[in-house]
């Protein structure tokens, strides 16, 4: 086990270094003079010199990415233009905000989801099986920032039961309740989406489950119906859905940006907006690699849960 | 006349290797194995699960290419793994006749694409062509504008076999042509290929795991274990008076109505592993006639009776 | 294609959505000849006029501009957008996916790996970063929506490709002379095609929604002209004062999205040929029973006797007589054989005996099986299930499908002992190790932490067997144990299963379709042919003397291995399929003896007490 997931994080270090190239590339091709582009408004003459001697923009397009690349593993994701402040703090700051607001909406979603499959499933075109499936068209179909401004028009404007927005009241604020009551909205409009497709997707995995050769061995030899349900059949219906919940969790992290700026969460997917329209550049190159590696990161933990309940994987 | 000439064929699939493709180690599917095949002539193989039949078989027609060896085709050489040019001279008959047709494509345009790529004949002539095939294989015409998966497994294999006579070689492989079909079917196609043999005197390779059917069609049988030719010779004597131990093993497997039921006898039932492959004989760790030589030393093929060979230290009496 | 338009619009959810989008588009269609306000002249004086007021019947937005106008043409706009990059991320997607597929090896594992870390990213991300390069615009949401949705098309299409291109009709095209462009675009390509009109029907309602969505935060289309994501983000300032300006694009992205994915799953049902069977419904626990005759009185006969049994797959208006009144019963210590080709009924009425058939589509109709004199079919799940490996256990094909792949075998040999009886884990442990001892596994103490994986196949069907004997069962069920194995491997397990029948008096019922296997382990044997019994008998008289004419005929094409070179005799024909049978016999339309009393009426079985033949005409006379 200890050499499976050190093969992992080994095999990290080039998707890691893919991201960077990819973010890099993306980057270059900003058109012009990059240090006026990267600037944007911003840029007067002395800001513009110091990000050329900086980012070494007068080298070649491959010295850039070393230099850059080098002061990224130091810890120096350079300067935000617009917020006067090093990108790296300010990142931290955020990461916090948005991993509370995706980690609950994850866990919502899988729990939710599978369940709802299963209960779908061993169900099949009964009562339970036909709402399930009405209820998770509509929830798939329904875009998460609509659904979030109407659960604050009805929860929070008309029934006055929840905060608008924000993550913790701003008088008397702060402590755990509060942060739950500022969270229940925003993840909940965040899950209702991945639990639509991992409740499909468990659906079908069980009934693909349910028609193998070993479940009609498990019941041949006498082995009780529920238990031939939730051990043999979930755990093989396991192997396929649990890679598509470190697929979801990158779609929960995604719609985060969209919650967070409907419900002001000050998270990172509201900074990279902001910074993109502000065109911080620097803000956002940093941002979307360490989001895209802290996503790398917990598919590799995914990869690991995978490899626990599946003895075939060994290499 | 020689149909067939294998010099020192082998092949080795590389295992491991990352992105940069620097494979470690390899899997000897095939061992360097030398063997000829006269033109007329039906060469059974027989061997088990693992034991590289098909691999040989994808080689023999350039869908593979060989990591070592030669193979000649009535005198010339084809090098070069191309199918288009193993195609003419070389053609192949799968195991499973349904997957061997495209589901999307009608019979005709089945049939159409070798009389095109290989011979580029018009429209006309290419359907003359089919008219006299289907005629040879008992095939009605009206099937030509059905999709395959309107075909039960027997008749799929007769387009099969047309798709690979459209082509006109001189040697066919017949990869366990019948081992997908029932019984009462296989005989009408076996008969059907012993047939076509004669009428367009073609050279058979016959693929199978099924003892008493390569027995009924072959002149000579070559037996293969673990990527080896065991023994090679013919039909009538290799299952009747085996000279390796392995091919009585197999022999004294063969459920036979009349014969008593018992295991026969072998030391270890498990194959050896690929990855891990034993020094000497492959078969010594099954062999109850094994010494300390076979552990050691890897036999070679040597001519035992008037007509067959076999790789072996102590090999049976005949 | 009238085949796929039928079969979509008998999904009636598919038909809904339909009928929908089309409403949609059309109106997206029309909207330039509408007579329409100019979506994008603000009159201040009008702003926020509510729903129904004059002149504008969806009220206005902040600005005082028309906001049925806006909404469609920002309809018009969302659905050209979402429509462009999803047919772009298609076509570039499944281009990549195809070429990594059919060609394998190295170029597939280079652009994998590019795709793979194109996916490592969350996909906003990696929108938001190629619209920060190329600056907030519509056009740039569009290249940024249909990059991000590459992967997921390449990799779709490469994981059916990679099965395609290993089918053995790829092979045959290379030998038929075609070039590797030709392959792909005339062999591959049609058949992946489905899956491409699949995963772009599941994916436009997503492409609509992020192209929405990045308008939303103000990176797509740029003010004044609108879509619908931008319509609601310029809205959401004023969500609490003048809610029916975002509940008006909203609920228009909704219905849009909806109805795509509505249509989505009807043409994914409809093209998906394993759907399309009914294939993916769920198996019950217990094969359903509705037998619509009378239930055959007991009779003494046999340990396990199953009496006019009939058994039916009811596929659409299709009824399948698999097993259709088939008698059999097997006696303590017996070995009973019952051999037929595929589709003759073996297996079915094997399975029928515990309930085990998939239902749906099977469906036991008549007769009885009786253990002890109890109708099994007529029993509740739970005493079945009592006697479901306890009294009767089977063993089944394919070791390797049959253990669950992700349990040790020693724990699957453990549930089966622990589902019947209440022993603690160690003392279950210590019996599953004497079971594998019995069946001859060396080392059954570390054996029994394998998994099925880490096991060869004869290894695999000896713990098959192993789990069949765990509760002592009287009766033991072989359906094909050895079709999978080696001869070598398929010797020992039978001679194993004979010395374990002889052992412990155990009853076989022995699937087979190999006449040799029959005649070396079998006391009796059944032919069946087309759901019935045709002949039935001791196993030395009916090879010796086979009194119907198929089994006679059936035994003269089995080559033997001693025979030498030589022609084979063949029965011409096929079997007749089982849903559309003739009357009487089932096989006089290949027989030779066949004369015009044979395709009329019920042919009974009639012979001596232990000799019986279902033939007017038979090869020897029974009496």
């Amino acid at each position: 086990m200890g050499a499976y997931i050190l093969k992992r994080l080994i095999s990290a270090v080039p998707v890691l270094l893919g991201i960077t190239i990819i973010v890099f590339l993306i980057m270059a091709m900003i058109p012009g003079d990059p240090a006026t582009a990267i600037l944007g408004s911003y840029a007067t003459p002395e800001n513009v010199e110091k990000l050329n001697r900086d980012l070494g923009l007068d080298q070649p397009l491959i010295n850039r990415y070393f230099i850059w690349l080098g002061n990224m593993l130091t810890g120096d994701f350079g300067r935000s233009y617009s917020l006067n402040r090093p990108v790296l703090d300010e990142i931290l700051d955020r990461f916090n905000a948005t991993l509370i607001l995706a980690g609950v909406s994850f866990v919502m979603c899988s729990v939710l989801g599978i369940l709802a499959g299963v209960v779908s499933a061993t169900r099949q075109y009964g009562f339970a099986d036909k709402a399930i499936t009405f209820i998770v068209l509509i929830g798939i179909s329904v875009p998460s920032f609509f659904l979030g401004m109407m659960m604050i028009l009805l929860f929070a404007v008309n029934l006055r039961l929840l905060p608008v927005s924000g993550m913790y009241a701003i008088y008397g604020g702060g402590d755990l309740p509060d942060l739950a009551r500022h969270l229940i909205m925003p993840a909940t409009a965040l899950a209702v989406v991945a639990t639509g497709v991992i409740a499909r997707l468990s659906r079908s995995a069980m009934l693909e489950v349910l028609r193998q050769d070993y479940i009609r061995t498990a019941r041949a030899k006498g082995v009780d119906e529920r238990r031939v349900i939730m051990g043999h059949a979930l755990r093989a219906a396991m192997v396929s859905i649990i890679p598509v919940l470190g697929i979801q969790a990158g779609f929960v992290l995604s719609g985060s940006v969209y919650i967070e700026i409907v419900f002001q969460w000050p998270g990172v997917g509201r900074m990279l907006v902001d910074a993109i329209l502000k065109r911080d550049i620097i803000l956002v190159q940093g941002g979307v690699v360490f989001v895209a590696g802290a996503y790398v990161f917990f598919n590799i933990v995914v990869d690991v849960a995978q490899s626990l309940l599946d003895p075939r994987i060994k290499t | 006349m020689t149909a067939l000439k294998v010099r020192d064929l082998s092949k080795t699939f590389p295992i491991g290797g990352g992105l940069l493709g620097r494979a470690r180690a390899g899997v000897r599917a095939v061992r360097p194995m030398s063997f000829e095949v006269q033109t007329g002539e039906t060469l059974g193989i027989v061997g088990e699960s693992g034991c590289g039949k098909s691999t040989l078989a994808r080689m023999l027609v350039g869908l593979l290419e060989p990591t070592t060896g030669r193979i000649e085709i009535e005198d010339r050489p084809l090098d070069n793994a191309d199918p288009a040019a193993f195609g003419k001279l070389i053609q192949y008959v799968f195991q499973d006749p349904v997957s061997s047709l495209n589901p999307r494509k009608t019979i005709k345009q089945i049939m159409e694409a070798p009389l095109k790529r290989l011979y580029g004949l018009d429209a006309e002539e290419r359907m003359g062509r089919i008219r006299e095939i289907f005629a040879s294989v008992n095939l009605r015409e009206e099937f030509l504008d059905r999709y395959p998966h309107e075909f039960s497994g027997g008749q799929a294999q007769r387009i099969g076999i047309a798709r690979a006579l459209a082509a006109a070689p001189r040697i066919i492989i017949l990869d366990e042509p019948v081992s997908a079909l029932d019984v009462s079917v296989q005989a009408q196609v076996l008969n059907l290929l012993a047939g076509l043999r004669e009428e367009f005197n073609l050279t058979y390779l016959f693929i199978s795991h099924d003892l008493a059917v390569v027995e009924a069609v072959s002149d000579r049988i070559m037996v293969l274990y673990f990527g080896s030719v065991v023994e090679i010779g013919p039909a009538e004597e290799v299952f009747k008076t085996p000279r390796h131990p392995y091919t009585k093993l197999l022999a004294d497997s063969a459920p036979v109505v009349g014969r008593a039921l018992s295991a026969p006898e072998q030391k270890d039932s498990e194959l050896p592993d690929p990855l891990n492959p034993p020094t000497g004989c492959a078969f010594a760790g099954r062999c109850p006639r094994a010494t300390e030589r076979c552990l050691t030393a890897e036999p070679e093929l040597k001519p035992l009776g008037e007509h067959q060979l076999a790789a072996c230290h102590h090999p049976l009496e005949g | 294609m009238t085949t796929f338009l039928k079969l979509l619009f008998r999904n009636r959810l598919a038909a809904v959505g339909a009928v929908v989008l089309a409403a949609i588009l059309l109106l997206a269609l029309i909207t330039p000849i509408l007579p329409l306000a100019d979506p994008d002249v603000t009159a201040t004086a009008d702003r926020f006029q509510r729903p129904f007021s004059t002149g504008h019947l969806l009220g206005t937005d902040h600005l005082g501009r028309d906001l049925l106008s806006r909404l469609l043409w920002g309809t018009r706009l969302s659905l050209a957008v979402g429509i462009v990059a999803a047919l772009v991320a298609a076509t570039i997607g499944s281009g990549i996916g195809i070429v990594a597929g059919y060609f394998g090896g190295r170029t597939d594992n280079i652009i994998m790996r590019g795709v793979d870390m194109l996916m490592a990213f969350p996909y906003i991300l990696l929108a938001l970063a190629i619209v920060a390069a190329l600056g907030p615009g519509l056009m740039n949401a569009l290249i940024a929506v249909a990059a991000v949705n590459i992967p997921f098309f390449a990799r779709n299409i490469r994981g059916v490709t990679v099965g395609l291109a290993g089918r053995e009709f790829i092979d045959a095209a290379r030998l038929a002379g075609m070039g590797h462009t030709r392959i792909i675009l005339t062999e591959l390509l049609p058949n992946v095609l489905s899956t491409i009109v699949i995963a772009m029907s599941t994916t436009v309602g997503w492409m609509i929604l992020e192209t929405a969505g990045l308008s939303f935060l103000g990176l797509g289309s740029q003010p004044p002209q609108a879509d619908l994501g931008s319509m609601l983000g310029e809205a959401r300032s004023a969500l609490i004062t003048n809610p029916h300006t975002s509940v008006v694009p909203g609920i228009m992205i909704f219905l849009i999205v909806m109805s795509i994915n509505l249509l989505g799953d009807g043409v994914r049902d409809a093209l998906d040929p394993r759907l399309r069977s009914g294939a993916l419904t769920r198996p019950r626990a217990v094969t359903l029973v509705d037998r619509r005759g009378n239930v055959p009185h007991a009779d003494q006969k046999g340990l396990l006797n199953i009496q006019q049994l009939e058994t039916q797959f009811h596929v659409g208006p299709r009824v399948y007589r698999a097993v259709n009144k088939v008698s059999l019963h097997v006696n303590p210590g017996e070995a009973l054989g019952v051999i037929g080709e595929s589709g003759s009924g073996k297996s079915v009425t094997a399975l029928s005996v515990m309930g085990l058939v998939a239902s749906p589509p099977g469906v036991i109709t008549g007769g009885a099986v009786r253990y002890e004199g109890e109708d099994l079919l007529a029993a509740s799940y739970d005493s079945l299930r009592r006697k479901r490996g306890n009294n009767v256990a089977y063993i089944f094909q394919d070791p390797l499908s049959t253990l669950h792949p992700l349990y040790r075998v020693g724990d699957q040999l453990i549930e089966a002992i622990q589902a019947h009886h209440k022993v603690p884990d160690a003392e279950a442990k210590a019996r599953a190790i004497e079971l594998l001892k019995a069946v001859r596994i060396p080392n059954p103490e570390s054996r029994i932490r394998n998994f099925p994986h880490e096991m060869s196949g004869g290894m695999r069907q000896r713990v098959g067997i192993a789990m069949a004997l765990a509760n002592d069962p009287d009766v033991i069920i072989a359906d094909e144990p050895t079709t999978a194995l080696d001869v070598t491997v398929q010797a020992q397990i039978l001679s194993l299963l004979d010395d374990l029948r002889r052992e412990r008096g155990l009853a076989i019922i022995f699937i087979t379709h190999d006449f040799g296997v029959v005649a070396q382990l079998c006391d009796r044997v059944a032919v069946m042919y087309a759901g019935r019994i045709v002949e039935e008998g001791p196993t030395a008289t009916i090879l010796e003397h086979p009194a119907h004419p198929y089994t006679k005929r059936l035994m003269a094409c089995v080559p033997e291995l001693g025979g030498g070179k030589r022609e084979l005799a063949a029965i011409p024909g096929l079997p007749p399929v089982v849903s559309d049978l003739p009357p009487g016999c089932a096989f006089a339309p290949r027989c030779t003896k066949a004369t015009e009393a044979c395709q009329q009426g019920e042919i009974d079985l009639a012979g001596t007490a232990t000799h019986t033949v279902r033939c007017i005409h038979p090869e020897e006379e029974l009496a």
